[in-house]
């Protein structure tokens, strides 16, 4: 991400010497100013605080989720600072838009969009440094430099402390952040260096902060109970017997605003419920097992997963409801080539589940609300907790605490209109806390989905036509959200002819981004399926998909062949592709993904016994997300557990609908990798001329398919629908 | 009647009623935080604590199986982060949301007690039932293999139980 030309620095001098030093968002300002909610710039963005002894601390704006931003964003400022990283101290900023801008975590956004903008604050720190430095001994800027938290002057041997230079450094004027000159690379001490998390150590100590562990003086604890049918409303229940249960302070029903929508949105409104309020959490779960409740189950109360697959069967059959990308006459190549192969794939619903449920905790007083929130996307929340209230946004404070894990979940602030609706109605701080069943039965699940594929190979083995009739929910010309496809994806541009169609199913359930969104199920059928044609070809799955990127874009926009064949020939390298003699049922098999903005090519080395037990032997990763890898050990942690979470989704996972009600209820209905089946996990960055990109999801996508492949190549056998429990596999 | 227990070497009296988990006990009485819920079934191992020295499942264990006992949350487990097993783990930099470490840590911590130099089957049996959603798994594999060579031989492991 380049700088934005209207974002500016400012310094400011701390009481007692010292200084602060931000970089302001200029459009985030343009947009607060508009709104008549600032008359003059805000105050100034805490990026970095120099005290007068020398501390440098430097505030983390954006959510962690446990993905490492708060670790790797003040790493690139301590870099162009120019000081010790065992000096520095990192603090999560609060939220504040004026401060911050856009304070957001998904996406993979977090190193794109932190890379040049905070490198160029520590810039502009270290220059301000130096000619306040230059100024006190009436020496020319030039002929200092900085090491270690400290500017020099080399000819006459003399050095201050960056301490001691702040208070003089807050009164210059900051350089224009465009101009600012950055480090050569081969200078770094901190980027491409592992540090550890800046959390661990109150991780390991138990000191660490989450959503769930959050506590106010008086604070009440709620639980709140929805219809297990979704959009279903509360006709009676007895609240008065509930009051009277231990521990209850209050129990009462909140009516809910969903809309009425054919497609459930991703903001469908707050869901109607019961609210129960107690001394403890515990006292609170307990007494809402005495609810009796009648329920208006509404439109949806005889929704099916049976029902499902039969009307994506049928639709399969007919001709679809609509084309979403077109390039040359897929129809006409596929009657003309050599070969036609099809397949019919299909993957599960299946819900986010991160291991501390949702939940937030709101204090509504003096007209006011206080609300600390695991929320990836904080700014989103307080939007929706002002619309839902009625109350105006600028009297809603919002802390941002660490997230026991979200992939996507968090993106979604429903739990927070629900703490803030209750917190309203008692007179004390409340925290709102989900149990896993209310987690797993209310989701923004993953959507599920059907793709009915069509290839064709000419006489040479080339694919020439690709058709994907996609069967997903939504209505009319409208996917539910993340349920639909994008006609750009991969083999688009690749092969001549390509049909992308779609047509839908009604849900009644909500949908979301899960970690890697689209891509977590697309690299699935579109890998395996590139796997089908290899084989009908005659032709090494490698090799097969090295003549695919044989051509096709050379540029970022979308996928780059050349830098997705690079990583394809280095895990095949590191693999030992083609040139290792396995045991009958033990064999490789490989794929690849592109998705924001990371190439990843991975290969799985899997055996499978006669009962259908896999084991996933080893994984070989090559990725590229650009020139430099900031913080190689939070890397690699990463991949491994992208690893871990693909062969979760691939094994185990999915989410059914019976008399409209969610089935699974807890992990063990939705089981997740242990360490036992974790495999050996090796990890490789090729390092290309490109600026570097988010590592949160793309590694992820390519092990489902690539482990498919193997299953396939062991055993003859070819898996079209997850999760692979369903077929009688299971982890060996 | 409160019931009484030790916790993290001081006694407590907890007043709730004898069914409470134990975890809710520490978390919403007691304030010890560190323990997490994850599952409340006994499934993911995010709530594990020592009872009298043995790793269990908070969220399965009710107060009135607690008392009288000694109980060692992640709080406890050393006054200052020193135990082998948290050194470990932050030498490795295990954590990526870290929600599940405390148990974790719990488990390892309790395998290594008993069994100070773990086996790598040892290891996979004492880890198998705490689950990581981030699926930080080879870096838990690997802290615990560490921690082993920093903890003490057998005899003197002896009075690492009896302290909880």
């Amino acid at each position: 991400m380049e700088m934005n030309r209207r974002d500016f620095l400012k310094a400011t001098a701390l009481v007692g010497g010292g200084m602060l030093l931000g970089l302001f968002p200029g459009s985030a300002i343009e947009a607060a100013v508009k709104q008549g909610q600032r008359q003059s710039p805000p105050s100034p963005n805490a990026y970095i605080r120099i005290a007068p002894d020398g501390t440098v601390t430097i505030f983390s704006a954006r959510p962690e989720i446990g993905q490492g931003v708060k670790t790797m964003m003040p790493m690139l400022i301590a870099e162009e600072l120019d000081v010790p990283w065992k000096s520095v101290k990192v603090e999560q900023a609060e939220m504040d838009s004026g401060k911050y801008g856009f304070q957001f975590t998904g996406g993979s956004f977090g190193t794109p969009g932190s890379w040049e903008p905070l490198r160029r604050v520590g810039a502009a720190g270290r220059m301000m440094l130096i000619a306040a430095a230059a100024q006190t001994w009436g020496v020319p800027a030039a002929e200092c430099h900085t090491e270690a938290g400290k500017v020099f002057h080399g000819s006459s041997n003399r050095s201050i402390g960056y301490g001691e230079l702040a208070a003089k450094a807050a009164q210059l004027p900051p350089p224009d952040p465009a101009t600012l000159k950055l480090k050569d690379p081969k200078d770094y001490k901190i980027i491409g260096k592992s540090a550890p998390g800046v959390d661990v150590p109150d991780i390991v100590t138990g000191k660490q902060v989450y959503g769930i562990d959050v506590q106010l003086p008086g604070m009440l604890y709620a639980v709140f109970h929805k219809c297990p049918v979704f959009g279903g409303k509360v006709v009676k229940a007895n609240l008065d017997a509930i009051k009277k249960q231990p521990g209850v302070r209050h129990a009462f029903i909140v009516e809910g605003q969903l809309g009425n929508d054919t497609v459930v949105a991703d903001d469908p409104g707050l869901e109607p419920g019961i609210a129960i309020v107690a001394d403890t959490w515990w006292q609170a779960q307990t007494a809402r097992k005495a609810l009796e409740v009648t329920w208006d189950e509404g439109r949806w109360a005889t929704q099916d997963s049976a029902d499902f697959n039969k009307r994506a069967a049928e639709l399969s059959k007919q001709a679809p409801a609509r084309t979403l990308g077109k390039e040359g006459d897929a129809s006409a190549a596929l009657s003309k080539a050599t070969k036609v192969v099809e397949g019919a794939y299909s993957y599960p619903f299946i819900a986010h589940a991160p291991l501390e449920p949702q939940g937030c905790t709101s204090h509504f007083k003096d007209g006011k609300l206080e609300i600390w929130t695991t929320s990836q996307i904080p700014q989103g929340g307080r939007g929706m907790v002002a619309k839902s209230l009625g109350i105006p946004e600028n009297v809603i404070t919002i802390h941002m605490i660490r997230a026991g894990g979200a992939f996507g979940r968090r993106l979604y602030n429903d739990y927070m209109v629900e703490s803030a609706w209750i917190a309203k109605q008692v007179n004390a701080p409340v925290k709102l806390l989900w149990s896993r069943e209310d987690d797993m039965t209310h989701s923004f699940y993953r959507p599920g989905g059907y793709q009915y594929l069509k290839g064709g190979l000419d006489a040479s083995g080339k694919i020439v036509a690709w058709q994907n009739h996609l069967v997903s929910y939504g209505d009319g010309d409208k996917f539910a959200p993340w349920a639909g496809m994008s006609p750009g994806e991969f083999p688009a541009k690749f092969v001549p002819n390509i049909a992308m169609q779609s047509s839908v199913l009604p849900l009644g359930a909500k949908t979301g981004a899960l970690r890697a969104p689209g891509s977590n199920v697309y690299a699935f059928v579109v890998q395996s399926f590139i796997d089908e044609l290899a084989h009908a070809a005659g032709k090494d799955p490698v090799d097969f998909r090295r003549e695919i990127l044989s051509s096709g874009p050379q540029d970022n926009r979308g996928m780059n062949a050349a830098r997705m064949r690079a990583v394809l020939d280095l895990v095949a390298e590191k693999s030992g592709w083609g040139k290792r003699t396995l045991p009958k049922g033990r064999a490789l098999g490989v794929a690849f993904h592109f998705s924001h903005q990371g190439y990843f090519a991975e290969v799985a080395e899997v055996s499978v016994t006669t009962k259908k037990e896999v084991k996933v032997h080893k994984v070989w990763v090559a990725g590229d997300v650009g020139s430099q890898i900031i913080n190689p050990g939070a890397a690699e942690n990463m991949v491994q557990g992208s690893i871990v979470d693909g062969m979760s989704e691939l094994m185990a996972q999915e989410i059914t609908f019976k008399k409209g009600r969610v089935e699974q209820t807890n992990y063990h209905e939705h089981m997740m990798l242990t360490m036992s089946q974790t495999p050996q996990i090796e990890t490789h960055f090729l390092k290309s001329n490109n600026s570097p990109t988010g590592l949160g999801e793309p590694a992820m996508p390519p092990i489902l398919p690539a482990i498919c492949n193997a299953i396939f190549a062991a055993t003859g056998d070819r898996v079209r629908a997850l999760p692979l429990a369903k077929s009688g596999y299971s982890w060996a | 009647m409160p019931v009484k227990m030790t916790v993290n070497g001081k006694p407590v009296a907890i007043e709730a009623t004898p069914d409470t988990p134990l975890l809710w006990a520490l978390r919403d009485i007691l304030h010890l935080h560190g323990t997490k819920y994850g599952c409340g079934i006994g499934m993911c191992g995010a709530c594990t604590v020592h009872l009298n020295g043995q790793a269990v499942r908070s969220c399965q264990t009710t107060i009135a199986e607690a008392a009288g006992k000694r109980i060692t949350t992640i709080e406890g487990l050393s006054p200052d982060g020193s135990h082998p097993v948290q050194v470990a783990w932050r030498e490795v930099d295990v954590p990526q949301c870290g929600y599940c470490q405390a148990g974790q840590i719990m488990s390892a911590a309790s395998l290594l007690a008993k069994t100070p130099r773990p086996t790598e089957q040892q290891i996979l049996d004492a880890m198998d039932g705490n689950l990581c959603r981030c699926g930080t798994y080879v870096r838990i594999h690997e802290a615990v293999k560490k921690a082993a060579t920093m903890t003490p031989e057998p005899r003197k492991s002896t009075s690492q139980v009896k302290k909880g």
